[in-house]
């Protein structure tokens, strides 16, 4: 059949997502990762005994074991909990920084594109200036300019981002606009901002997407870095680069205290790199051919 | 960029409706010249074309690569960037609007509602992430005030208009599902969208094979003339224009060369080059003969040479050639109205005859 009926696209596209899935076993891996410390971070309250907040001095700086799986802290705070509760902190910050970042990147990068000329030049020029900053100290910089919390540095490593999905909804839009498509819409009337909505953004968006899954993970690991500095969540707030930072005074007597958020910080952000390698290789075919 | 009207429309001796002043024409090129300026010089694109589309009218462009067409139907829409090109005379002006000096927002009403145009590559006129449905449906209300509900009739009409045999489910296809007979006919429904008074066919047919061609062509003719719309149809396929046009422009190096009905372009060519398009078709050829060629290439546009562009690749040269020939109205005017051609050789010839 040449025409396949509408009903059957939404069953279609995920019938050919599962075929896809089997045929790249790591990227399988990696959604299997996500997976389960998306239902960590979801199901926190119920997977915990305990309180992660809750300071119990009698038990401090305790071994993992059947009560405290992680062991706890030097206050007494079961670092299980903690370290499930400190996934929602994280996870959070990857995908609002990956979707808040890609979007108002390539909605100015597109129009960029289009518009052109002096308007171009002056946000591609823009863009490099901070591109020309290497990426950490700006977003140290930008956070403690704003003052240390988990939501401003959420948006320093947001800004530091927005470049990079500029350069590339710029790069699709340029050889965008030289579709016949474009100028298809053009002979028929359409204005400058219906070509950016319905045809450029459209499809300048399959690289935007790799790079968003791909940024996830790298978000993750910029907001666990900028809490070790201290310049992310402040105490008492769940959250694994600022444990790993309290853990290290701790490092050579009670391994477990900075070893678990680690591993969590790890294993989340494989996961979303596989998956975004995954996701690239699905969105582009012409790569698939070894 | 002052365009010009006035100069020079005499030379458009005979254009064979051009009495019947009361209606504007569809479209009125008038001597108009354009150039793109490059690195120490300009590209001379078009060196005074006159083209004129009566209402309702199949008019053919014919030439080779590098001849003017595309960058005369471009210019028609005004789809080439403002600042890249130079107009040094002429005009354009379509149902009596002046194309050259409408500002761009005048244009995108004009666009798509007053005039249309189809492309040469149905695999890449459409948006491949949107369905084709709505790809229509969003130019139907852009130009009209119809609901949404309203839109999505109108353009499962104009599928089934376009002898598509299940309209609702290509409403819902995507362009990749489709076949490039399809979605050429898909380009022709847009078109017809919003019942322009012009239609632009740039090469609409070059990239379909040969049997779907045809049905394409017949289906673009079939509803001009239901809808009373002009066509002008470019091309570099003598084939199709002898078919389908009422009339025929031959472009050669940004002029036009020859004009008049298709019928006594065809039959009578005047212009050696068009002598010379005709003798290369493959149709015409004795099997087993080498097919025949003009020899030469199309002169850089540029650095013209002076006088007659087609002189370096023609066979009937004389001293007249170093002069740009103007279109002169042939001998043979009387029973052939319109037929002009810009040679000095073969239009003296026919007077002498």
């Amino acid at each position: 059949m040449a025409v396949t009926p509408a009903t059957s696209h939404l069953s279609y596209s995920l019938s050919y997502f599962w075929y896809q899935l089997r045929r790249s076993p790591m990227m399988l891996l990696g959604l299997v990762l996500i997976v389960l410390m998306c239902l960590a971070a979801l199901l926190a309250p119920l997977l915990t005994a305990h309180d992660p907040n809750a300071i119990d001095l009698g038990n401090r700086l305790l071994p993992p074991s059947a009560a405290h799986f992680f062991g706890t802290d030097e206050v007494g705070r079961d670092l299980f909990s903690r370290v499930l509760y400190g996934a929602r902190q994280s996870i959070g910050v990857g995908i609002f920084v990956a979707f808040v970042a890609s979007a108002i990147g390539s909605v100015i990068g597109c129009f960029s594109g289009v518009i052109g000329r002096s308007v171009d030049r002056i946000i591609m020029r823009t863009m490099d200036i901070v591109l020309s900053v290497p990426s950490l100290v700006l977003t140290m910089a930008l956070a403690a300019a704003l003052g240390p919390s988990l939501f401003n540095a959420m948006i320093a490593i947001t800004i530091v981002r927005i470049p990079y999905y500029v350069r590339l909804a710029r790069g699709q839009t340029l050889s965008i606009r030289e579709m016949a498509y474009v100028q298809a819409a053009t002979t028929f009337g359409a204005g400058r901002s219906h070509i950016v909505r319905w045809h450029v953004l459209r499809n300048a968006l399959p690289p935007v997407i790799v790079q968003m899954t791909l940024d996830i993970g790298n978000a993750i690991l910029m907001a666990a870095a900028l809490g070790f500095i201290g310049l992310g969540a402040q105490q008492p707030t769940a959250e694994w680069g600022a444990m790993i930072a309290s853990g290290r005074n701790f490092l050579l007597d009670q391994w477990w205290y900075s070893t678990f958020p680690g591993v969590a910080i790890l294993v989340t952000a494989i996961g979303f790199n596989l998956v975004g390698d995954g996701v690239r290789d699905m969105l582009d075919p012409k790569q698939k051919v070894k | 960029m002052t365009p010009n009207s006035q100069s020079n429309t005499a030379r458009h001796v005979a254009a064979p409706a051009a009495q019947q002043d009361t209606i504007p024409p569809v479209l009125d090129i008038a001597d108009l010249h354009i150039e793109f300026p490059i690195y120490r010089g300009a590209v001379r694109a078009l060196n005074g074309v006159t083209i004129r589309v009566q209402q309702g009218e199949i008019v053919g462009v014919v030439g080779e690569s590098g001849s003017g067409k595309s960058v005369t139907a471009m210019m028609s829409m005004r789809l080439i960037p403002q600042h890249s090109y130079v107009v040094r005379k002429g005009s354009i002006h379509k149902s009596g609007k002046n194309i050259l000096a409408a500002s761009e927002k005048q244009m995108r009403q004009i666009r798509g509602s007053d005039m249309a145009m189809i492309f040469q590559e149905p695999m890449t006129a459409l948006n491949p992430t949107m369905r084709v449905g709505r790809q229509i449906t969003d130019v139907v209300s852009t130009h009209t005030a119809l609901s949404p509900k309203q839109a999505r009739e109108r353009a499962i009409s104009l599928l089934r208009e376009m002898h598509i045999a299940d309209p609702e489910q290509v409403f819902d296809a995507y362009p990749f599902e489709l076949s490039g007979g399809m979605r050429q006919r898909i380009m022709i429904a847009l078109a017809f969208s919003c019942e322009p008074s012009l239609l632009i066919a740039d090469e609409p047919t070059t990239a379909l094979d040969v049997t779907v061609q045809k049905q394409v062509l017949m289906l673009l003719r079939e509803r001009a003339k239901k809808t009373g719309t002009a066509i002008l149809l470019i091309t570099h396929d003598m084939a199709v224009v002898s078919q389908f046009c009422e009339r025929i422009y031959v472009m050669y190096a940004g002029s036009v060369v020859e004009q008049g009905a298709a019928a006594d372009v065809i039959n009578r060519p005047a212009h050696p080059y068009t002598r010379g398009l005709l003798g290369a078709l493959p149709e015409n050829a004795r099997p087993g003969a080498p097919l025949l060629a003009i020899s030469g290439q199309v002169p850089n546009l540029a650095d013209l040479p002076a006088g007659c562009a087609f002189r370096n690749r023609c066979r009937l040269q004389g001293d007249a050639c170093s002069r740009v020939p103007p279109l002169l109205p042939l001998t043979s005017a009387a029973d052939a109205p319109g037929h002009a051609a810009a040679c000095w050789m073969t239009v003296r010839e026919q007077h002498d005859a």
